[in-house]
């Protein structure tokens, strides 16, 4: 505790003063994950309420799976959206790396990792490429990724051949996006989550209150850590519920694998944007590049190492492409699937003007976009309407962000 | 009187045909606010910007704490201990105090950022410059007001022990309420024993804080003298004619 009178802030805190807080963040334009829960929230009881299939256990394994390489797609762009750029080309980035992984497995004979460590590489690389024709020469990112969009769908075609698709066999790739772990492993894997969760969020408290600063409200952080920890123990409970519809022929339960794949790629992924300097120079070169570089940040690296991260994640998204259709396909990565990876930031909350975003916008809003998609779907719209109302989404909260900006910078 | 801190003799600079500084004398004393005025144009930016390293001068000599140094880039004033608060104050709107306090130079614990450790050093800075209009230093400064920001800026360039803070035309942009708060500030950083250079263009502004007043016209010291010698008419005969009557002519002592 300080003692000193003239601090400027006091460390107690109530619950009145922490929504205060958060109100003053909202005037500033920082709206942060609850219009994205409250949305989704609100589609799940709507679809619920009209679809006797949308709450069913399978519907659910089958959303995240579906949502999956959307969300790690969206992950790589918020990187480069937090610089206030953006990568038109990553969705056929992860079809070209998913292309390469496929035809090193398939037509190679190399094991599932070798060819993950070289689609992944060809992925940084493209994205090197990228950073560098934008930060370097200083062409529009739009420019540049609206170009690369055209090559990259060139390329994938021209690495599908005439045949069109290129199978893929391998178990290991296939099991990722179609098996489950078992209900045990399930439920372990739940439990040491959520104690690490715990127990990370406490000692972040006590070191606070330690240093004499300023804490999270204690009873605050229980209601958020107790409904986290409750609503994920709830959505295992459902995943380890048989969903199998011929359950003497095959049994289907547990988490699928690409949850756990997912949730490694959010811890890293926040862990560099929140506790490194990267991360920090990330949001400062989003925030004010003269400010950063007069800082003594170099500005030119940091762009393009955030394309590199963004194609290098739109390779792991490829692998899920070709996991889930067991092939690659001249359009995998293509069609709806980098708007709905754009929407999915945005809609989570990242913001197209840079500076803000965080890792779970990413999956805040891909899980919107997927239920709207596959809710939609059960009630039988068409595929147009379905664009049509994932469009109008989008521009909201696109029109939200841009309010809150308006809103933080008129005072 | 105090040894200076930062003394420049016969600084020359030129641009090309443009001869911007000639023969250009400053003394920066510790504890005291030197302002720096003139008209536009008269060079006091480019008389800075050498300070800071950002431009380097033709001929002249600089002594700090006595000692004869030669600045050639901006890291070497860093490392003396001169910081400088840009008129623009180069804050990223969307980080908080304490980020934009430490923006490049982070304290790391390992590879991870010790926050705590800013925070709370940024905090004693704060606490040592009694500054107490801001309500949280974890709120972005895009909540925050003018004098606020101004404030931030200028505790940024005090954090690192700095010896000399340049400040570029610090009230220009402010409300009456919000200049006697930065007026004050800069007040304090003269008392907490370093030395401030002042560029403003307010002669109410420098009457008020300001020890001793240097006047640039057209490219050379027209005078610098101690601020209860001159009267304000004076002050501004200096800065748009570069002679008045009863100030001794720089350099003539």
């Amino acid at each position: 505790m300080s003692t000193s009178t003239n601090s400027i802030e006091t460390p107690e805190v109530s619950l009145k003063s922490s929504a205060q807080d958060y109100w003053a963040k909202v005037k500033s334009g920082d709206i942060g994950a609850l219009p994205a829960v409250l949305g989704l929230l609100v589609l799940c009881i709507v679809f619920g309420a009209m679809s006797n299939v949308f709450l069913t256990p399978g519907n659910f394994a089958n959303l995240l799976t579906q949502a999956a390489s959307v969300i790690v797609i969206a992950m790589g762009l918020i990187f480069v959206l937090l610089l206030g750029e953006i990568d038109l080309s990553a969705g056929y980035a992860s079809g070209v790396c998913g292309a390469v992984l496929v035809i090193l497995i398939t037509d190679h004979g190399q094991p599932w990792y070798v060819a993950l460590l070289a689609s992944v590489a060809v992925g940084v690389l493209l994205g090197f490429g990228l950073g560098t024709l934008v930060a370097r020469l200083g062409i529009p990112s739009f420019v540049v990724t609206l170009a690369a969009f055209l090559g990259f769908q060139g390329i994938l075609l021209i690495l599908a051949g005439e045949g069109g698709t290129i199978r893929v066999d391998d178990p290991t790739v296939l099991a990722i996006q179609n098996s489950n772990l078992s209900p045990t492993l399930s439920w372990g894997f739940y439990f040491i989550a959520a104690i690490a969760y715990i127990a990370l969020g406490l000692s972040r408290i006590n070191a606070r209150r330690k240093a004499g600063l300023k804490a999270e409200l204690f009873k605050l952080w229980l209601l958020k850590t107790i409904s986290l920890v409750g609503i994920s123990g709830l959505a295992v409970f459902a995943l380890n519920l048989e969903r199998s519809n011929n359950r003497e022929l095959v049994s289907l339960k547990g988490i699928p694998y690409v949850v756990p794949v997912i949730l490694v790629l959010l811890v890293i992924g926040t862990f560099v944007l929140g506790r490194t300097a990267f991360g920090r120079h990330i949001y400062a070169v989003g925030g004010n590049a003269e400010a950063a570089r007069r800082a003594g940040i170099n500005v030119k690296n940091i762009r393009i190492t955030a394309f590199m991260i963004c194609s290098g994640l739109s390779a792991i998204a490829g692998l899920l492409f070709a996991s889930r259709q067991n092939s690659i396909s001249p359009t995998t990565g293509g069609s709806s699937t980098l708007l709905y990876a754009v929407g999915a930031a945005v809609i989570g909350g990242t913001s197209l003007f840079g500076g803000k975003g965080k890792m779970r916008d990413a999956i805040l809003g891909g899980l919107v976009v997927a239920v709207i998609d596959n809710g939609m779907g059960l009630l039988g719209y068409a595929a147009g309407i379905k664009f049509i109302v994932t469009g109008a989404v989008l521009l909201v909260s696109a029109g939200v962000d841009a309010i809150s900006r308006r809103g933080s910078s008129s005072t | 009187m105090t040894e200076p801190i930062l003394s420049l003799r016969g600084v020359n600079k030129s641009f090309g045909p443009v001869h911007v500084l000639k023969d250009v004398n400053l003394d920066v004393h510790p504890g005291q606010v030197t302002a720096l005025v003139g008209d536009n144009g008269a060079g006091k930016s480019t008389l800075i910007k050498c300070i800071a390293g950002i431009y380097t001068p033709d001929r002249g000599v600089f002594k700090f704490n006595g000692n004869e140094v030669t600045i050639t880039g901006p890291r070497d004033a860093t490392e003396l201990g001169i910081e400088i608060v840009y008129q623009d104050l180069a804050l990223c709107d969307n980080l908080d105090i304490v980020h934009n306090m430490f923006l490049g130079r982070e304290i790391k614990k390992g590879p991870v950022l010790d926050e705590s450790a800013m925070e709370s050093l940024a905090r004693k800075t704060l606490d040592s410059l009694s500054v107490r209009t801001v309500k949280s230093i974890r709120q972005t400064v895009a909540s925050l007001s003018g004098g606020q920001r101004q404030t931030v800026a200028i505790a940024k360039a005090v954090l690192w022990n700095s010896k000399v803070v340049i400040l570029d035309e610090p009230t220009a942009a402010l409300g009456v309420a919000q200049t006697e708060q930065v007026l004050n500030l800069v007040r304090r950083l003269a008392d907490n024993g370093l030395g401030v250079i002042l560029i403003s263009h307010n002669i109410n502004d420098v009457f008020e804080v300001a020890d001793n007043i240097a006047a640039l016209y057209l490219g050379t010291m027209a005078a610098q003298v101690a601020k209860n010698e001159v009267i304000p008419r004076q002050v501004i005969e200096l800065i748009t004619t570069g002679v008045s009557a009863g100030v001794e002519k720089a350099g003539a002592k």
